[in-house]
């Protein structure tokens, strides 16, 4: 099904071409394009970089592990957790992984649903970048229990013959149901998008990779029942993920803003979680992907135009942060209550100050340098503001979960919390956790989704502008 | 189990054996295939040994009789049980056997320094498990403080000495004895010249009498008693002021105004615990009664009893004397060559306050005080017509009364020159805790023989020859003298757990007589005493009832000596700081530094834990150039001690610093060794409370100090609310400083049905007025609830576990704060936050309003405890719990469970008290009456600040309170509606002085 590359004639559709080719460049043709992806995974030649980053994410996972393993010998106590500050690192991580895995089903599901065609090149990985920050933030709620064995289950309501139930009135108990939906309708998602190019894959792959592929693909044809069911089950899909994607944080943020904590007990919570969720989410496709286009050449897929994009969401949803932010102090000041007062003063000027100006100064002042056209477009700027957004984001969690409990009602009974190296240890074996799991899916899943970035190529649009049809 | 079993198996054998047989066999072990005899043994006899002699074959009437005796008598053994053969009786009643599950409560008595606490044990089969107060003992009132509390836990502790030793190798008792046998033909040949016997404080008038005997069998023995902590200028000032030692106590009960010299008598040292009671009765303000005591304070370090006062001022120790020279000065007293300070400006409304109240006024100096003080105190007392009213002078405690310095310095002069043979050192610990100057330590080496009686193999037992190990007071008999000198029957509840010898044995190896058990020394000595034929009944009621009823010394009437000022001097001011010396408020003399409790027991008003500070004002601090925790050198007339952290108490007085004793013990065990700094190398016999001259270097590192609040203000937070008696008799239907926050929601703010209560609803009710921030309830929770101790390090991470905490918050000026202390237990909220956010239900809501906390369903999210305003929560961060020592597992209370690894737990009221009220009242088909649950809080507590029962009852003691107007919840404006309630406290300022305490 190779097709030459066409050439216009007409203005109007010259103007079409130019402003799509910012979403796809280079002159691909349906052919090269496959080649030049599916080329990464089916090499046989794996670069020697692709082993130094694998060996490096691995052996931070590996100190995640023994982070772990001394956890379930010794206790909670080799954290840095205590009375009052009964929640640090585990679940300050556990809401910045989550909030980093919302931007893959943000851009499949939600920008699918709304037709926004730059989101092809990067739906596949921001999908899989999704759950891979699930599975992180997934540890965290079970290990920074006292007795994971038991919570693994009893957080469940199977019947049991002693008649018990969880508790429904508990937040942590919707965070189980919100978080489990979530990680799954993404796993679905992500799955049935890999499938049809499984199938490419199956085609092209040599020796006993065959056979997995062809395993995996589900013995996808390609033919058009198939094009159709995959078409109906991904819009079922998106349809149900796009409530998840601002459920999940909403429900996270119910971990705190349902508590009687001044600094957590705030009606605001939802919006300005889902929002920081999208925006930290971004700030690591970003974070991903510029990396990933530049080592693989990819600059004709992931192109200024998803980048720009990108910084744009960013911007906007950094300014709800900054607003969240802003209104956090007002009520503070507006409540005339005088723990939200204290908390608020507390957060500014107590102990935890560093944490506090380094946020604001990371989410509210640096989201502005991309109201200005050229520093969008500055590859390596960009990278810097991702970075700038993911510390930016983390530091808002500490934020919240440390300065909130540190001082709270009875000033007998302030801490202070300071992690301990298991914290820090955990903290990085995530990040170990979530680059092996990436740097295994580069290696052996097509990270951008051939037949969608097919779809989009002039060689499927000029012949028929209008038609929306799917080669394969 | 036989190490060389498999040796004799003959495993061919068995495989043959195996293959033999037909269909399934099941086997337990290679021992039943090989059908060995052991295998037959055991399957023959469920009691492998003797237990199935039965079957012998040769089996008579005179065997039967033999085994069935023997099963009777074993039958009344329970396991564990280790009890005395000697007759004790049960404090409240004799059941006819032991109730599995039930405890008893026997009246014995802890002393400390010599000074006997009354006090009930309780004892499940046969183990001591708790410590109370004895309701019929005058010193306890059924209280007690931390100390006679905590002793349980010493009973236990694996560190104590638990064998014999001779040079430090492990010896027998009869080995010992012969040793003594030699010993004692020489002593007797030489009339006893050389002998020489140091105890500690001795009241007890058996083991005096005992003491007595050993001198007259050797005439030329000496005996010394010597305390690091006791009231040595006392005894001197008495002697000064009356020309004898003249003991005394007080009647608080009488006094209307109280000024308190640099003394904590409300919570430290004899008699305290009744004091603080009566003064806390002297300042209860219910139903339109609004007469309240007044108390004063002068003081150098900040105490709990100058937390109470209604004014307090900060003075530093050589101001002290010359203050209260002006005052009796001011009372018209003629203080000869004690010269009075400069007059402050609220000198003349005190001394008119207290001759206005002539003979219901008490001055009460501080045992640590040199005598010149309290001779001045005597003075005052005496002019002002309150001796015999608030001050009763009487015999002394002491069988012996005696300048025990002096004695003591005799004592090592003697060692210095030669002269003693033989030292007998029954209890104490000189060698760590003799004033320095002395040289204990050095002069000790001069003495041929050396033998040393104590609880554990300390400092002074390394350096003798002998070393025997003492019984605790729980494991044998014995008599002490309670604060007003009522003698209290020491009665032990279990045999020596590690084959103790009571210092009775110890001293009878000396004496004529063949070994002496402590039950005879005392019953003999008491028998002697009331040789009357009805002795038997009055033994048992004196068992049972833990004193000898009419035995404290009669009042008698005292005169101050003519002159008594001359040959009395200030402790000048010299040169550099002043430090002052205090026994330390947990750990004490270093007799509890092995005390995991104690030593965990926050500070009352430091709230430090296992460590000893250098306590500094704000402003000594600033002008030093200090910080808390700073390390600093202590420089002290040539001495130095190193290593001790700073910690900056505001109320301090100005240019001064207090150390408390009792810390860095070489040789106290696996808690206490090591912890702390020890200061006793700088304290001398001429300065024992203190002395000018002290020099802080800062070494420029820090040293860590485990303070479980390190806050001090309440924020401007309304949590302990206080006012004046003025306002409230002004407001008594509303008054404002109790209702100083906008009322409570209303019920229907909850989102929630409200709870129903049928039945009981339980309640509490705390009197701040009342508490004076002592800590007992405290170490009671801790016992009654199997609380664990964590350690410094995990203090220090905000770790500890105690239930129960007493909150200190300061108020005012940083220089002289008020000092409010609040306990703190669960708040049994009846819209709890911590129940709705746990995802496993693991604390839930009772139907008698109790927040229940199920430790086998917790997961340990400890999201309850984030979610709880008051934070009382505590969680199992590690494997806190023994599990491993067996004999502190004794200590357990078997009612309440012991929680494990990642498990939160808190205060329950403590539910297995209230269960066991509810079976009890149903079985007799009855309610719960009121009064018949006491919290192990409540029930200690000195002042009775505490109350608890059903507030669906309004005829309860807890419901009547919560209708008092001062009645008050802490953070009710978040609608948990607490079931713990407070009550505002109050004082009663003296209006012609300004206030003390001036808010900033």
């Amino acid at each position: 099904m190779e097709l030459t590359q066409p050439h216009s004639h007409n203005p109007a559709s010259e103007i079409a071409r130019q402003k799509r080719a910012e979403v796809v460049g280079g002159g691909h043709s349906f052919g090269s394009m496959t080649d030049k992806i599916a080329a990464i995974v089916l090499t046989s030649k794996t670069p020697i970089g692709w082993f130094a980053g694998f060996g490096l994410a691995f052996t931070l996972m590996a100190l995640g592990l023994g982070s772990i393993g001394a956890l379930l010998f010794l206790g909670t106590g080799v954290w840095g957790v205590n009375v009052p500050v009964g929640w640090g690192f585990a679940i300050i991580n556990f809401v910045w992984w989550i909030g980093i895995g919302h931007a893959g089903t943000l851009i499949s599901a939600i920008l699918l649903l709304l037709r926004q065609q730059w989101r092809m090149s990067i739906s596949r990985f921001a999908e899989a970048m999704t759950l891979f920050a699930v599975a992180c933030a997934l540890l965290f709620p079970i290990l920074h229990t006292g007795r994971p064995w038991l919570a693994a289950y009893w957080l469940l309501p199977y019947p049991n013959t002693m008649a018990l139930m969880p508790q429904f009135r508990s937040p942590l108990l919707w965070d189980v149901f919100a978080v489990s939906t979530y990680g799954t309708v993404s796993l679905l998602f992500w799955y049935v998008g890999l499938i049809p190019d499984f199938g490419n894959l199956r085609d092209k792959a040599k020796g006993f990779a065959r056979y997995i592929y062809g395993f995996l693909s589900l013995g996808w044809r390609g033919s058009a029942i198939h094009w159709h069911r995959y078409e109906t089950a991904s819009l079922l899909l998106a349809g149900l993920a796009t409530p998840l994607v601002l459920s999940v944080h909403t429900v996270v943020s119910f971990d705190f803003s349902v508590s009687v904590i001044p600094g957590w007990h705030a009606t605001i919570f939802p919006p300005y979680f889902v929002a920081g969720a999208i925006y930290s989410g971004f700030a690591m496709v970003l974070t991903i992907a510029i990396p990933l286009r530049k080592f693989y050449g990819l600059e004709d897929f992931i192109t200024m135009r998803h980048l720009q994009n990108m910084a744009k969401v960013m911007l906007a949803t950094g300014l709800i942060v900054a607003y969240g932010y802003a209104m956090e102090a007002f009520y503070g000041w507006y409540s005339a209550n005088q723990y939200e007062r204290y908390m608020i003063w507390n957060r500014m000027t107590g102990p935890y100050w560093w944490a506090y100006a380094a946020l604001i100064f990371c989410n509210g002042l640096m989201p502005q340098t991309l109201w200005f056209k050229k520093l969008r477009s500055n590859v390596s700027f960009l990278f810097f503001m991702s970075i700038i957004v993911n510390i930016g984001m983390w530091l808002e969690r500490f934020v919240i979960v440390v300065t909130s409990l540190h001082r709270d009602f009875l000033p007998s009974s302030w801490g202070m919390y300071v992690p301990t190296v298991f914290d820090w240890a955990l903290f990085v074996g995530t990040i170990g956790l979530f680059s092996t799991l990436l740097f295994l899916f580069i290696r052996f899943l097509p990270m951008i989704a051939i037949f969608e970035m097919r779809t989009i190529l002039p060689a499927t649009k000029e012949p028929s502008p209008e038609g929306t049809a799917v080669q394969s | 189990m036989d190490s060389n079993r498999f040796e004799h198996l003959d495993l061919a054998a068995v495989r043959a054996k195996l293959s033999s047989e037909r269909g399934p066999r099941f086997w337990r072990s290679l021992d039943e295939l090989a059908g060995t005899k052991a295998f037959e043994d055991f399957l023959h006899r469920e009691f492998p040994r003797f237990a199935s002699e039965w079957d012998s074959g040769d089996s008579g009437r005179r065997k039967f009789l033999q085994v069935a005796g023997a099963s009777i008598a074993l039958a009344g053994l329970t396991a564990c049980t280790r009890q005395p053969a000697e007759k004790i009786v049960p404090y409240v009643k004799a059941p006819e056997d032991i109730v599995p599950g039930k405890p008893l409560f026997f009246a014995t008595s802890v002393s400390m320094n010599g000074v006997g606490a009354g006090v009930l044990a309780e004892s499940h089969m046969g183990r001591p498990t708790k410590i109370e107060g004895n309701p019929e003992h005058p010193g306890s009132l059924g209280a007690a403080d931390v100390f006679a509390q905590a002793s349980v836990l010493q009973l236990y502790d694996p560190d104590r000495s638990q064998t014999v030793l001779k040079y430090g190798e492990i010896a027998t008792w009869s080995a010992f004895q012969t040793d003594v046998a030699e010993l004692r033909k020489s002593l007797q040949g030489r009339r006893g010249a050389g002998l020489r016997i140091l105890t500690e404080t001795v009241t007890s008038p058996t083991l005096a009498s005992e003491i007595e005997g050993i001198l007259a069998l050797y005439p030329e023995a000496k005996w010394a008693q010597y305390d690091p902590t006791g009231p040595h200028g006392a005894r001197l000032g008495s002697q000064a002021a009356f020309g004898e030692i003249v003991g005394y106590h007080f009647n608080v009960a009488a006094a209307k105004v109280i000024l308190a010299v640099d003394s904590d008598f409300l919570t430290s040292g004899p008699g305290s615990v009744r004091y603080a009671r009566e003064f806390a009765d002297g300042r209860r303000v219910r139903g339109g009664n609004y007469q309240m005591n007044r108390l004063y304070a002068v003081e150098s370090t900040p105490s709990n009893t100058g937390g109470k006062a209604d004014h307090r001022w900060a003075m530093k120790p050589s101001d002290i004397g010359p203050f209260l020279a002006a005052l009796a000065r001011e009372l018209g007293i003629d203080t000869g060559s004690l010269s009075p300070g400069q007059a402050p400006s609220w000198l003349k409304p005190l001394a008119d306050d207290l001759k206005a109240n002539a003979g219901a006024s008490l001055i009460v100096v501080g045992d640590e005080q040199p005598a010149a003080v309290h001779a001045l105190a005597h003075a005052i007392n005496v002019t002002l017509g309150n001796a015999g009213r608030t001050v009763i002078y009487r015999q002394p405690l002491e069988a012996r009364p005696a300048d025990q310095v002096g004695a003591l310095k005799q004592l090592v002069a003697d060692m210095e020159s030669g002269s003693v043979e033989v030292l007998l050192i029954v209890g104490g610990n000189p060698v760590y805790n003799a004033p320095a100057d002395l040289n204990f330590s050095a002069a000790l080496d001069k003495v041929r023989m050396r033998l040393h009686w104590g609880l554990y193999n300390d400092e002074t037992a390394e350096r003798c020859q002998w070393h025997i190990p003492g019984t605790h007071a729980l494991e044998a008999w014995g008599d002490v003298r309670a604060y007003d000198g009522t003698v209290t029957l020491v009665q032990p509840l279990i045999e020596p757990l590690y084959k103790g010898k009571s210092e009775f044995e110890f001293l009878s190896a000396f004496g004529e007589q063949a070994e002496k058990r402590s039950y005879d020394a005392v019953r003999a000595y008491w028998q002697k005493q009331r040789p009357g034929a009805d002795f038997e009944a009055w033994w048992r009621k004196v068992v049972h009832d833990g004193l000898v009823a009419d035995t404290a010394p009669a009042a008698r009437a005292v005169a101050l000596r003519a002159g008594w000022q001359s040959g009395l001097t200030f402790s000048g001011a010299g040169n550099g700081l002043e430090i002052i010396f205090r026994p330390d408020p947990t750990v004490f003399d270093g007799r509890f530094a092995n005390n995991g409790w104690l030593q965990e027991l926050p500070k009352p008003l430091t709230k430090t834990t296992w460590d000893n500070v250098v306590l500094l004002s704000v402003r000594t601090a600033e002008r030093l150039g200090l910080r808390a925790q700073d390390e600093v050198q202590l420089h002290l007339g040539g001495k130095v001690v190193a290593g001790a952290p700073v910690w900056i108490l505001p109320g301090h007085a100005d240019d001064c610093a207090t150390v408390h004793l009792g810390y860095g013990r070489a040789r106290a065990g696996q808690v206490g060794t090591g912890i702390g700094f020890n200061v006793y190398p700088l304290r001398t016999s001429d300065a024992l409370g203190g002395i000018s001259g002290l020099e802080i270097r800062k070494t420029g590192g820090k040293v860590t100090v485990a303070c479980t609040a390190e806050h001090w203000s309440m924020e401007g937070r309304h949590l302990v609310r206080q006012g004046t008696i003025e306002d409230f008799r002004a407001h008594p239907e509303h008054p404002a400083f109790v209702h100083a926050v906008a009322h409570d929601p209303p019920p229907e703010f909850s989102f929630y049905p409200e709870h129903k209560y049928d039945g009981y609803a339980w309640g509490m009710a705390i009197d701040l007025n009342a508490c004076n921030g002592c800590n007992a309830c405290i170490v009671a929770c801790q016992a009654e609830n199997n609380i664990p101790v964590v350690g410094k390090d995990q203090v220090d991470r905000g770790r500890e576990m105690q239930w129960l905490r007493v909150d200190r918050y300061f108020e005012g000026d940083l220089d002289n704060p008020r000092v409010h202390h609040q306990p703190l237990p669960c708040q049994q909220c009846e819209n709890a936050p911590c129940e709705v956010v746990c995802p496993v239900a693991a604390t839930v809501h009772s139907d008698e309003g109790l927040n229940d906390m199920v430790y086998n369903r917790c997961v340990g999210t400890r999201y309850c405890s984030n979610n709880c305003p008051y934070k009382v929560r505590r969680f199992n961060f590690y494997l806190y719990a023994d599990f491993v020592t067996e004999v502190t597992k004794m200590q357990r209370n078997p009612d309440v469970s012991i929680r494990s690894r990642g498990v939160m737990e808190k205060c329950t009221y403590c539910v297995q008290r209230i269960n066991q009220a509810r079976i009890d009242s149903k079985r007799e088909d009855r309610d719960v009456r009121d009064g018949e649950i006491v919290t192990a809080c409540q029930q200690t507590c000195p002042t009775q600040a505490i109350a608890f029962g059903d507030i669906n009852n309004p005829e309860s003691r807890v419901a009547k309170l919560k209708k008092e107007q001062l009645n008050y919840g802490i953070l009710t404006d978040l609608n948990t509606r607490p079931r713990t309630t407070y009550l505002a406290s109050l004082r009663n300022p003296n209006p012609a002085i300004p206030d003390t305490a001036a808010k900033v």
